[in-house]
């Protein structure tokens, strides 16, 4: 794959595994086992068993009529919030789980931001018998309290981060300083594109399966197998890295990355990252990350706690430089709007992260034969409060 | 030879290192703690540049770190410090901290004002080994500066004589897999991990690091190796009133 990563563990200049030596034999385990155990046979026939029973996959392809008729194109929506648990997070977390038992592992932790990884975790590791320790801001817990209730239903143990922006880069650094006390018993199921090599790289492939059949969905829906337009969301990037990835050496589809403005991108409260930051490394890889000229981290903000990350994973930053990808960025308010109109033209309620590659649609110029699809990364049950909050319902 | 080589050459036994934040509890007072340990008698110092998110590291380090950057503690900051260090603390001094705010300063321009200022090493616990190897070691010779490996219990031996390879002053032996501010472990298998460390017939010394809190783990773990780090105990000291009155004291409690 031209846009893939190298034996090093490179994206370009992004990439790597800058971790401490305590995360070294965990990480390095994983590198040296990860493509061995995930292009096994068995492995693969066990993935995709759990993908159509457990998860629902394939997820439809969805023509949206209304949406289509409004923007002047034919739009298609990439179920993802279809699937059991409500969104994308659920693929990355059963590969994850396959892998960990393999691996001899007893005890798995997974940071969270909208809950929405955490529960697809919780979930997973019900379902093997496994011990399940999720790591949530404190801020995230709050707004997010429907997610924090299924994850403990489910039999989780959820800890809040209290340092830092008590968001999902805090919970992220939780979840490492556990793994770092506990670096023989446990896998860490990171649920996006970020980390250490070879985590963008494994949870690219988990995510991949979007694409793969949304390519053959729009053959049977079109005859067509590329559409013009390829659109999802960024917070750390798997739902659009999975959306991408059979797309990626078709240079033809254009790739269209949304990340969350917050109040603007100028407002001091964004999480716009590929605007806002500049190349760094944050959580173990060498990526575009917002932070100060003294190299700090910057807080980020978005309404949606699932994009509310100051980094993006290593292959978007990639994407990114070499111009592949377009990155724009949505504000909370037309993210909100763009919910509501989801949900009044084509009875989807969508997750306000997804909502941000929704009011995208608003700013993009189609022609009327082109063909667009979106990922509908999740649904909005979880942001209902927020939503009411919002309109006033 | 830096001044670290120099200590190791000549003392092999019962080293005693502390670490601190710079910028904490106050700004400007990273030179006088400097110069209060040495006078209490610590052989080499360790300068933490405080990162907002210090994976390594437990609560009280986060806190320090925290409290530094709410103080306005900055790289170009702390260089400015240590411009007149030298003229004030003879003994080794290392900087520590994160990879990224080495980046943004410029990795080959920190190793440059790091060694003009008088600062003998660096120890950057999330900067890979293949990088440094790879992209980085030049700046660190260029500027007589020894670049510091961790070792954990999980270090395969292989790694360990590759670090052994790229050390010039001393490896870090962590009393166990875990962040900053933890209790010593002398359980058997750490005890079997030290003795296995000491089997290898290293060419570099090593110095235990991670819990080491009081005179009895600081004794402990000077059975095992050439000497030991204190880290998040000083720090909670520097979190009481008058600390700079009360380090000859914590220096003498640790290492009589
Ligand atoms: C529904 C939904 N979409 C998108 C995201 C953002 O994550 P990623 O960029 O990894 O897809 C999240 C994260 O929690 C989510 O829950």
């Amino acid at each position: 794959m031209k846009y893939g990563v190298n034996e090093l563990g490179y994206y370009g200049d992004f990439g790597g595994a800058y971790i401490p030596e305590m995360l070294y034999p965990n990480v390095e385990e994983l590198r040296q086992q990860y493509l061995n155990i995930i292009n096994d046979a068995g492995f693969r026939a066990e993935f995709d068993q759990l993908l159509k029973d457990y998860v629902g996959r394939p997820s439809p392809l969805y023509h949206a009529k209304r949406y289509s008729e409004k923007y002047g194109a034919n739009i298609f929506f990439k179920r993802e919030d279809l699937n059991h648990t409500g969104s994308h997070k659920i693929n990355n977390a059963i590969g994850q789980i396959l892998l960990a038992q393999r691996l001899g592992k007893k005890r798995i932790i997974a940071e969270t931001g909208a809950g929405q990884h955490g529960v697809a975790t919780a979930t997973v590791c019900a379902l093997m018998g496994l011990e399940c320790i999720v790591y949530m801001g404190e801020i995230d817990m709050a707004r997010q309290a429907p997610n924090v209730a299924r994850m403990k239903m489910l039999g989780a143990k959820v800890v809040s981060a209290t340092s830092g922006s008590k968001t999902l880069k805090d919970a992220t650094n939780e979840a490492m300083r556990d793994w770092i006390a506990n670096p023989v018993d446990t896998h860490y199921i990171i649920g996006s594109v970020v980390g250490p090599y070879p985590y963008p790289d494994m949870v690219a492939r988990f995510q991949s399966i979007i694409s793969l059949e949304a390519k053959r969905q729009l053959l049977e829906h079109t005859g067509k197998e590329l559409p013009e337009y390829v659109m999802a969301c960024v917070g750390g990037g798997s739902n659009a890295m999975g959306m991408f990835y059979h797309f990626l050496d078709n240079e033809s589809v254009r790739l269209v990355a949304v990340e969350a403005a917050g109040k603007g991108v100028d407002s001091g409260h964004s999480a716009a990252t590929t605007f806002l930051g500049r190349e760094g490394v944050l959580h173990g890889s060498r990526t575009i990350l917002m932070q100060t000229d003294d190299g700090q981290v910057v807080e980020p903000y978005s309404v949606s706690a699932g994009l509310d990350y100051p980094g993006i994973g290593p292959q978007h930053a990639h994407l990114y430089k070499i111009n592949r990808a377009q990155y724009v960025s949505i504000t909370d308010d037309k993210a909100l709007q763009a919910g509501l109109l989801c949900s009044q033209l084509e009875g989807i309620i969508p997750a306000i992260e997804t909502a941000h590659a929704l009011a995208q649609l608003e700013k993009m110029q189609f022609k009327a034969s082109d063909n667009v699809i979106i990922c509908i990364s999740g649904r909005g049950d979880k942001d209902l409060e927020t939503y009411i909050k919002y309109f006033g319902f | 030879m830096n001044r670290l080589q120099n200590l190791f050459h000549t003392k092999k036994t019962n080293l005693l290192s502390i670490y601190y934040t710079a910028g904490y509890p106050e700004l400007n007072t990273t030179v006088d703690i400097a110069e209060a340990l040495e006078k209490a008698g610590a052989d080499f110092l360790e300068i933490g540049f405080p990162y907002s998110d210090p994976v390594a590291d437990g609560p009280t380090i986060q806190h320090s770190s925290e409290t530094a950057l709410q103080n306005g503690m900055t790289v170009h900051v702390l260089f400015e410090q240590l411009k007149d260090l030298r003229k004030r603390v003879n003994i080794p001094i290392l900087l520590m901290g994160y990879v990224n705010p080495i980046l943004q300063y410029g990795i080959e321009k920190f190793c440059k004002t790091a060694s003009e200022v008088g600062v003998d090493g660096i120890i950057v616990p999330d900067l890979p080994m293949y990088e440094y190897e790879a992209l980085y070691s030049k700046y660190f010779l260029d500027n007589n500066l020894s670049n510091i490996f961790l070792v954990t219990p999980q270090t395969s031996a292989d790694r360990i004589r590759k670090i052994d390879e790229l050390s010039n002053s001393f490896i870090y032996l962590l009393s166990s897999s875990s962040i900053t501010g933890g209790s010593l472990n002398v359980s058997t298998n750490i005890e079997d991990y030290y003795k296995r460390i000491k089997a290898m017939e290293l060419n570099n010394p090593a110095i235990i690091g991670f819990g080491i809190s009081n005179n009895a783990t600081f004794t402990k773990a000077c059975e095992y190796a050439s000497g030991a780090i204190v880290g998040s105990a000083f720090v909670k000291l520097l979190a009481e009133d008058n600390y700079l009155e009360k380090i000859p004291a914590f220096v003498k409690a640790i290492r009589p």
